[in-house]
């Protein structure tokens, strides 16, 4: 699969232009609100038509094609579910009109998201969290060669996410649909996608593989200096003192609050200002990962920061230090120093087998 | 209470000519109130006028206009004869255009402000689903709306029971052809002796009107039930 989106549309104040490929897997959507990210998706949906928008699924134009002859699933931020039908009909509504073809069985979608037991609901008996998993049960239900997302998890609270995060990896590791999937959210981005495309004011700043992007030291001021950071594939090899054991590529990891079972790939995102350089080991110090880097870039920002990429045997690590301790470090293209991670600043993310 | 046949045939016709002005007006309302509610179009704003004006002017006037235009002599009127052999002044036919006339405004204004209540992301929604537009209108829109329509044919079928001016100019009030109940209840009091008579068939009004506020409340709990949810 994969799928070409290119626009230049202009709405008022407002210009969008846009164009990116969405190779398979989840494609992520990341910006500030404002930055269009909707836009594009009711573009890809046929519910804006602009004359200069081009929508190519598989090689197939469709573009001019109205929205209900796409076949695009589209799961809300705010769900919209019908108030005058049940679960249940809510469900079959997403049936109704659905072509033959490939899809996710009917039975394994209810499973899959946990809805046996509200099928008799109505949707305003339904939380949140509840409703945003009847609308992707319902999207799904249509038989869609892609799928569109728009921020489901934005108006949920922190609990709620949690409960969805798991359902959505699920979805993604058993229906190899194509998912396009908006959010401004970068600890979901990082746990979902598989590509990354950042937007910004109607433009495309950069879009690529997530673990590319992610490490590029260009993108951290597009991604915004709190959310930039790597994102690295392990894989859970032991326990130790409460702590994961965490292989990725040679070096070894130990973190804190990892819940998948040994032997399970997990993702892990490293904040570059989480990350410390230190010239030598150092020594009497509680943190429990020190990592030996090489340094392969310096990007000095605007302001008082610096955005240092690094290799670690071959995975790439981004690390944000100030631009004073670049100059009394003397941080240079190919230095051989250490990473310092304190093991409960790191967030890890597991994702299902 | 006992009815002579004269005010039987009032009581039948204004029930009749309220029934047919009801089912007749709900598909043009529901056109109407869509077309005001959903689309831009030039002279919008004075279809909107034309509709509401008969609930402006007086019902009289209303019913000259309609004379005039429908009329035996009228253009419109001799459009219809030739057509389709159809007349409409002072015959009750006419009677069921007066009353349609009369209720299409209220009628239109209340599935309007259905049709705007509508978030219009549920539509969009049926559209991602696979729906085409006319499916969208008729398993969406359509039982969404539901309350609004029913609240409009009510406030219709009503207009067209108590419709007077109107009909009285455009049909006249012929015993046992145009003389609705309102108008049987003013000519039997314009007749010395006629009270207990007009009183009879107020009573006989006043039940119609209360049996039909009775049947659209027990009709608007079990939408309003479907619909909320």
């Amino acid at each position: 699969m994969s799928l070409r989106v290119n626009i230049a549309h202009t709405q008022g104040e407002f210009t969008l232009n846009v164009s990116f490929d969405a190779p398979g897997g989840v494609t992520a959507l990341f910006g500030r609100s404002g930055a269009g990210k909707s836009t594009v998706l009711n573009i890809v949906a046929g519910l804006i038509r602009p004359a200069g928008a081009q929508v190519v699924l598989n090689g197939a134009p469709l573009h001019a094609l109205p929205p209900h002859a796409r076949r695009i699933g589209y799961v809300f931020q705010d769900a919209r579910l019908f108030p005058h039908l049940d679960v249940d009909g809510n469900l079959n509504y997403g049936a109704r009109f659905a072509q033959d073809g490939e899809g996710v069985p009917r039975s394994e979608v209810i499973e899959l998201l946990g809805l046996g037991p509200l099928l008799a609901r109505r949707p305003a008996a339904l939380s949140g969290g509840e409703a945003q998993r009847v609308a992707l049960g319902r999207a799904l239900f249509a038989r869609p060669r892609l799928l569109l997302m728009d921020e489901p998890l934005a108006r949920l609270d922190a609990p709620r996410k949690a409960e969805i995060l798991p359902y959505l990896e699920a979805l993604k590791a058993r229906a190899g649909l194509p998912i396009l999937y908006v959010s401004h959210a970068m600890d979901e981005v990082a746990r979902l996608a598989d590509t990354l495309v950042l937007l910004n004011e109607g433009a495309v700043t950069a879009s690529g593989p997530l673990r590319e992007v992610l490490a590029d030291p260009a993108s951290v001021p597009l991604v915004g200096v709190r959310d930039a950071g790597a994102v690295l594939d392990g894989t859970v090899t032991g326990r130790e003192d409460g702590l994961a054991k965490i292989a990725v590529g040679k070096t070894v990891l130990r973190l804190p609050g990892v819940a998948a079972s040994v032997g399970s790939p997990v993702r892990v995102r490293v904040l570059a200002q989480d990350v410390i350089l230190a010239r030598a080991r150092p020594e009497g110090l509680s943190a429990q990962n020190v990592l030996p880097v090489t340094v392969r870039s310096v990007q000095m920002g605007d302001g008082p920061g610096a955005a240092i990429a690094l290799d670690m045997g071959g995975v790439p690590l981004l690390a944000r230090i100030t631009a004073r301790a670049v100059r009394e470090l003397e941080v240079t293209e190919g230095m051989a120093c250490f990473a310092v991670l304190k093991a409960t600043s790191v967030a890890p993310m597991s994702i299902g087998g | 209470m006992g009815l002579d046949p004269l005010a039987a045939a009032a009581l039948q016709l204004s029930l009749r000519v309220a029934l047919l002005a009801t089912l007749l007006s709900l598909p043009i309302a529901l056109g109407l109130a869509w077309l005001l509610a959903r689309r831009d179009f030039a002279g919008k704003g004075l279809l909107n006028a034309v509709i509401l004006l008969p609930l402006v002017l007086p019902p009289v006037v209303t019913g000259y206009l309609l004379l005039l235009a429908f009329g035996r002599e009228g253009p419109l009127g001799r459009a219809l004869e030739a057509a389709f052999g159809l007349v409409l002044a002072f015959n009750w036919t006419g009677a069921v255009l007066a009353a349609i006339v009369m209720g299409l405004p209220l009628m239109v204004r209340a599935m309007r402000l259905a049709f705007e209540a509508v978030p219009p992301g549920l539509e969009d929604a049926a559209a991602t689903l696979g729906a085409r537009p006319s499916a969208v209108f008729f398993t969406v829109t359509l039982p969404l709306i539901a309350p609004g329509v029913l609240a409009g044919a009510v406030l219709g079928f009503a207009k067209a029971l108590g419709e007077f001016g109107a009909t009285i100019t455009f049909v006249a009030a012929i015993p046992g052809q145009t003389l609705t109940l309102p108008s049987a209840i003013y000519t039997e009091l314009q007749v010395p002796g006629g009270e207990a008579r007009a009183a009879v068939l107020t009573l006989w009004a006043c039940g119609v009107a209360v049996a039909a506020v009775l049947a659209s409340e027990w009709l608007a709990r079990r939408m309003a039930a479907r619909v909320a949810g």
